[in-house]
């Protein structure tokens, strides 16, 4: 069978896996694409790239689209997201000075406990230097809301850097930020780097939050129906074979490989595994849901995802709410996903907006075709978002 | 006469910065700065408060200045500044070449159509430069690749070199492969059989 060519860019990281499993394990051949994978240097370029149509489609933060269509940052272009890549993968650290004050007043937080984090944070009553990979990125919006929500006031203390992530262990160690949330590998090379502590993972926050999203152009969504259709598929399949927990290994050696991550197999297995060393010194933790690739309909582009995003955002750059979520809404194609993935067998969900921070436990759901385990996806304050109450 | 335009060229490679200059200097008459590191580089551009910041594509701290483009923190002074809107072409054919430029909102595209013109024209030559570099390393590689071959099969066959080249010319002709491919082969195969 003959192949269509596809470009498509990546960031070097763990939650790429998708896209790299897709590529190496046949998934996308299966669907009669060549994917040709680019590894890009920065997110502005990743998504410059996707916007001048050097590349077809593209790893991306979830909240970069909804930037877009809130007209922030980059050149005029709607972007969409076709589905969820990964939810869940972050990881928040602070430098080791920063974490002798914290221990100064309290015992050090538990690594899963956000609640007593954010309030030994806020207790130190001073500003806050935080270095993200991105202003539009679940990193900053987990930020905002677990200090916001913490009792920090946020206008006033919290800083948030932009940083790449190959450069964070060095700003920790010049003390040009405090503290840094960053997707895997980069919490764990800084931590072998002996640049800072792990506080909190970023499902701490949030426990089903939609990390990157399979972005395109949505006009090139609309004029490539049956390409959109195959990638979407190889995608999907890709992510059904990272779900399943006796493949973690074989996952952990391909992202290793140099045209990809290039970092050791060790290193990349933290993350798929959710075990983490959270300090130089060895101490490590294992973590629910670190990253999750499949189950509980994670890849399901839920409209109600992209509202609490869009929300988000329209507070933090004083745009209007109700209108920043319904455009927010509109980028999470829940529609093609549905048409695409659903003659493949994909759990589809009867409806494709849900109240988020709902599920405190795994909860049966209705799907179009029985039922589906979704969940949990609470938010650390046990706040409910309902998306057709945004301003909320 | 018009105010000199303040120039930002974020380019760790004192060689690469230098040529940028050059390239820049033949369009007029402008502050230009180079800024090698990325630490501090928002603190940097708040002081310099360039009219035009160039950034080469490949360049990871180019997030950094990309987030310039949104209002700082209120602790810091505001540094509104934007991807030029005003051509989309410009602006394809700069990041085609590999270099990123954001204009201060307000500026007038025609003051800094010039500069990124000259710009554009440098990086299409970096990568040039790069891709002839590159291309001069892999014929030096399999210069060496060839090289062995011939060595294994002037050994096991006892060939002259020029027999041993012709051997494996011929081969790759008739395989319809390359001649470095062929000499690959060999090499591998002597590697497992020894």
């Amino acid at each position: 069978m003959r192949t269509l060519p596809l470009s498509v860019g990546f960031m070097p990281l763990v939650d790429a896996a998708p896209l790299i499993i897709a590529r190496e394990l046949g998934f996308a051949e299966e669907e009669g694409l060549a994917l040709n994978l680019q590894s890009a240097p920065s997110w502005s370029t990743l998504r410059d790239r996707l916007i001048l149509g050097q590349i077809e489609a593209a790893h991306m933060l979830s909240p970069v689209p909804v930037a877009m269509a809130l007209g922030l940052g980059g050149l005029p272009t709607q972007l969409d997201a076709l589905s969820v890549l990964s939810v869940n993968g972050n990881v928040i650290g602070v430098s080791n000075a920063l974490a002798d004050e914290i221990a100064a007043h309290d015992p050090m937080p538990d690594f899963l406990d956000a609640q007593a984090a954010g309030k030994a944070l806020a207790a130190l009553n001073k500003p806050l230097r935080i270095g993200v990979p991105f202003p539009f990125s679940m990193h900053a919006e987990l930020l905002h809301y677990w200090l916001s929500a913490s009792g920090l006031n946020v206008a006033k203390s919290l800083d948030l850097r932009t940083i790449p992530p190959l450069l964070m262990a060095d700003a920790i160690a010049v003390g040009e930020v405090d503290a840094f949330c960053v997707g895997e590998p980069w919490g764990s090379i800084t931590v072998e780097q002996g640049g800072g502590t792990l506080l909190l993972p970023g499902a701490a926050i949030w426990q089903f939050a939609p990390e990157k999203v399979l972005a395109v152009r949505r006009d090139w969504a609309a004029s490539e129906d049956d390409l959109t259709g195959r990638l979407m598929r190889a995608v999907w399949k890709a992510g059904r074979w990272l779900g399943r927990e006796d493949k973690r290994a074989t996952a952990s050696e391909i992202l290793s490989w140099p045209e990809y991550l290039g970092v050791s197999t060790e290193i990349t297995e933290r993350a798929l595994t959710g075990n983490l060393l959270i300090n130089a010194r060895g101490k490590s933790r294992t973590v629910p849901r670190m990253m999750e690739f499949f189950d509980g309909a994670a890849t399901f582009p839920w409209k109600s995802q992209g509202a609490w995003i869009g929300a988000r955002m329209a507070a933090r750059f004083g745009l209007d709410r109700a209108q920043s979520a319904a455009k927010a809404a509109a980028v999470f194609r829940s529609d093609l996903y549905r048409r695409h993935l659903g003659p493949l067998g994909a759990d589809l969900p009867a409806a494709s907006e849900k109240l988020e921070g709902a599920l405190g436990s795994p909860t049966t759901a209705a799907t179009d075709s029985g039922t589906l385990i979704l969940g949990p996806d609470r938010f650390f304050d046990d706040q409910v978002f309902d998306p057709r109450h945004p301003e909320c | 006469m018009t105010a000199k335009l303040t120039i930002l060229i974020v380019e760790p490679d004192k060689t690469r910065a230098d040529a940028i200059i050059d390239s820049l200097i033949a369009t007029g008459d402008h502050h230009i700065r180079v800024l090698s590191e990325s630490t501090g580089l928002a603190r940097s551009v708040a002081e310099l408060n360039p009219d035009l910041v160039l950034v080469d594509v490949a360049n990871p701290s180019r997030d950094a200045i990309d987030a310039l483009t949104l209002a700082s923190s209120p602790l810091e002074r505001p540094v509104a500044m934007f991807v030029d809107r005003s051509d989309d072409g410009l602006t394809k054919a700069a990041i085609e070449a590999g270099v990123s430029a954001y204009v201060v909102d307000g500026m007038h595209p025609d003051r800094i159509k010039p500069v990124l013109d000259a710009a554009i024209a440098r990086f299409h030559m970096f990568s040039r430069m790069r891709s002839e570099l590159e291309a001069s390393k892999r014929a030096l590689e399999e210069r060496k690749i060839i090289d062995r071959a011939k060595g294994i099969l002037m050994r096991a066959r006892n060939m002259s070199e020029d027999e041993a080249y012709a051997l494996i010319r011929k081969t790759a002709m008739s395989q319809n492969k390359k001649i470095a491919d062929v000499a690959q082969a060999l090499v591998t195969a002597s590697e497992l059989l020894s």
